[in-house]
């Protein structure tokens, strides 16, 4: 039901404003715009998900539509970003995670950047709170605070669209809440859609892990009698939510599959806060 | 003065001099366990320092995300605290043979008089809630099977260690009654009324019809028996998950500044790939040899065993486990609990065969697994819950360190990502040139 009706909305809000849709979508990159003798003003940080995993791109795709539309001056690293080193050094292999870190230290610092934007809160957290020690000092947001703020200074506009008024519950990323305290951010990110915020009980610092950090969405779990994803899952879809709306990628997949396994996708959908404010908008 | 009262006064010497010897030294021992530790600089201001201590540890602010239990832990705190003051009493009373030497002495100044009534009152009242909240907590623990305190690693003696607190804390409260109430007989048989202790005086209008020396005997009874169990408690604190009381603070004054999700530097590890990369760049000299993470106890930071120390057995940050709600071995309590047993196996044996002491064991593999490690999602839920801020998730890291990077103990798809990023700079076998293919998909 939620699926259909999510269509319908849009279909008819997307004839509107169609005229923005046929918006020719640009990626800066970094070594082009040197090349060319300009600075951009922030750099887009993809993350590997984000350049990899085909469900992680959609929301690369929706991210970059908005920094388009809102005429950012930004610029990606292009084949020059590395992984950033989060799951080697949560796994336990420091070697790894060193020689990741320095070269994109390295790379970044040699571009003088300054300022850095992130869809990913394990490369948000590791950038921020581990690069320093490195010698990689940078301001870093994730993109639930940098959409706050273009919201909060009306430079971004929300329409409600499709999601005016729908059941959409948070999933709290463990890296973006209890590891920086980001709580609100990508909650004022949703409530700017009109649309129904809906707290679960174990939310915010209580959040429950959805099973992928520290390098376990690399590999099986280990021998319990239940899957994490399927743990957090049932307790998101226990409140009926329309959309479940996440702010990481890893997030993303695991609740994805978990929506899958209780074989209610088509009723719930799971949908990155950038994916919520690009579709609301009918980029 | 009498012979009796000199025999008392030598006893009393005794007792409490002993007591505290044979607790001071244990002190001693876990103090000189928890710097064994390796160094880690805590670089905090006095004021944080303060702050996080008078908040968490005497406010307690951290308990509160559990309201109820919360509270009764409150009262069992606040009356503990309470009932030292009366303490202060017994002691001089130990020393120079008095009986009741404050209540004398503040007996013709009024303002004094009311004081010292009102708080013995207190006292009684606050240790007549705790005696019910106490009777509570062991109905927790042994009838209505919170989940928390039904964990294997709670089997055998940390069981018994919290039953027993429970239980000397029933005996003491009972002992404070006896002493107060036939006190209080006799000064109602002799001045035709009590102290003024509410509680204490109605059991004593109950005892007036007992002899005088029944009633002395059981004062007497009532005043050693507090004493013996206050300086058991003492003795057995520093053994005990009990021991939280006092390094709460310690632990909280030391808390990390670090946010959360940061992950300690290892600095001799950068120094050597900054070489691999940089041919000219010098390894400083005081890196010296490279330590891979943590084998044991003393491969852990100070901070980590004085954690393992404060460790309150609450059991808080295994509820919260993802891993552990799942059905994995993993609990953060345990590691805790492991880390502060293998320090104690150790002093153990040094004390037994001196202190070269080696046995063949060590922290990782003997106490914990690499299965129950790499569960960890590093989620943080363990660190966020603690009520007294320890970090099981260091410990965790670091032995996970010297699993993977010592032992080479990783799964293989471990193994594959880590091959990945050192080929691809990304978890998944994809080229680096393919980094920018998303594009394709925008417009
Ligand atoms: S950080 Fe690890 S040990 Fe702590 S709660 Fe999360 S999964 Fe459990
Ligand atoms: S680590 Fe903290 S939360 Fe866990 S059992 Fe110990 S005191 Fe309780």
């Amino acid at each position: 039901m939620g699926k259909n009706k999510i269509n319908q909305l849009s279909l008819s809000h997307h004839f509107i404003i169609n005229q923005i849709k046929t918006m020719q979508y640009k990626v800066p990159v970094m070594s082009d715009l040197v090349a060319e003798g300009k600075t951009p003003d922030v750099i887009f940080w993809v993350g590997c998900a984000g350049s990899f995993d085909q469900r992680a791109q959609r929301v690369t795709i929706a991210f970059t539509k908005i920094l388009n539309q809102l005429n950012i001056n930004f610029a990606v690293l292009g084949t020059e970003e590395a992984c950033t080193g989060d799951p080697a050094r949560r796994a336990g292999n420091e070697f790894v995670f060193q020689m990741l870190a320095q070269q994109n230290i390295a790379t970044m610092n040699t571009y003088g950047v300054k300022k850095i934007i992130t869809t990913c809160p394990h490369c948000f957290n590791t950038i921020k709170n581990e690069y320093p020690a490195l010698g990689g000092n940078y301001e870093v947001l994730h993109h639930s605070t940098y959409l706050q703020g273009l919201i909060n200074d009306g430079k971004l506009k929300v329409e409600g669209g499709a999601f005016k008024g729908k059941r959409i519950t948070y999933h709290d990323s463990c890296y973006l809440g209890r590891a920086n305290e980001i709580y609100e951010a990508p909650r004022s990110v949703i409530e700017a859609l009109d649309a129904d915020l809906i707290e679960i009980n174990k939310c915010r610092t209580t959040g429950l892990c959805c099973g992928a950090g520290g390098g376990q969405m690399f590999k099986e779990d280990e021998p319990g009698n239940k899957r994490i994803n399927v743990e957090r899952t049932e307790q998101l879809i226990e409140v009926y939510p329309d959309v479940i709306a996440v702010a990481c990628p890893f997030c993303n997949t695991m609740i994805t599959d978990g929506v899958k396994g209780e074989n209610k996708q088509d009723d719930v959908k799971v949908l990155d806060i950038a994916e919520l404010v690009a579709q609301a908008n009918s980029y | 003065m009498s012979f009796l009262t000199i025999v008392q006064i030598i006893l009393f010497i005794g007792l409490v001099g002993a007591s505290f010897f044979v607790a001071f030294r244990k002190f001693k021992e876990i103090y000189d366990n928890i710097m064994l530790g390796k160094p880690e600089h805590i670089n905090t201001t006095l004021g944080f320092r303060i702050k996080n201590m008078l908040l968490i540890a005497l406010g307690q602010k951290k308990m509160f995300k559990l309201t109820f239990a919360a509270l009764l832990h409150m009262v069992i705190y606040v009356s503990f605290v309470i009932t030292q003051i009366e303490l202060i009493e017994i002691f001089i009373d130990g020393l120079v043979g008095s009986h009741r030497i404050l209540y004398h002495a503040f007996e013709n100044i009024p303002f004094l008089h009311t004081l010292y009534v009102v708080v013995i009152n207190f006292i009684e009242v606050l240790s007549l809630l705790t005696f019910f909240v106490t009777i509570l907590f062991i109905l927790r623990r042994t009838t209505f099977k919170v989940e928390r305190f039904q964990k294997p690693e709670l089997k055998g003696w940390p069981w018994r260690d919290a039953l027993t607190i429970l239980a000397f804390e029933l005996i003491l409260i009972s002992f404070i009654f006896l002493m107060n109430g036939a006190d209080s007989a006799l000064h109602i048989k002799e001045h035709g009324e009590g102290y003024g202790f509410i509680l204490s005086g109605f059991f004593g209008s109950m005892l007036t019809g007992l002899p005088n020396l029944s009633l002395e005997l059981l004062e007497k009874l009532g005043w050693w028996g507090h004493l013996c169990m206050v300086m058991t408690f003492l003795v057995y604190l520093p053994y005990s998950k009990h021991l939280h009381i006092m390094l709460a603070f310690p632990n909280t004054f030391f808390s990390r500044p670090e946010a959360k999700g940061e992950i300690h530097n290892m600095p001799a590890i950068q120094h050597e790939v900054q070489s691999m990369l940089d041919p000219s760049f010098v390894v400083p000299a005081t890196d010296g040899e490279i330590k891979f993470g943590a084998k044991d106890v003393y491969d852990l930071s100070w901070k980590s065993l004085l954690d393992a120390y404060t460790c309150t057995e609450c059991g808080r940050c295994t509820a919260a486990c993802p891993a552990n709600q799942t059905g994995k071995k993993l609990s953060p309590r345990k590691i805790m609990m492991d880390t502060r047993d293998r320090m104690e196996d150790i002093s153990k044996g040094k004390k037994e065969h001196g202190p070269d002491f080696a046995d063949n064991k060590s922290l990782l593999g003997d106490y914990i697994t690499g299965e129950e490690l790499r569960a960890c999602t590093t989620c943080n839920a363990c660190v966020e819950e603690c009520p007294v801020n320890i970090s099981p998730l260091s410990i965790i890291i670091e032995l996970r360190r010297n699993l993977i990077m010592e032992a080479s103990d990783s799964p293989t798809e471990w193994n594959n990502i880590f091959a990945n990023l050192e080929n691809n700079q990304a978890p998944w076998q994809f080229s680096p040139s393919d980094r920018l293919n998303w594009t394709e998909e925008l417009n």
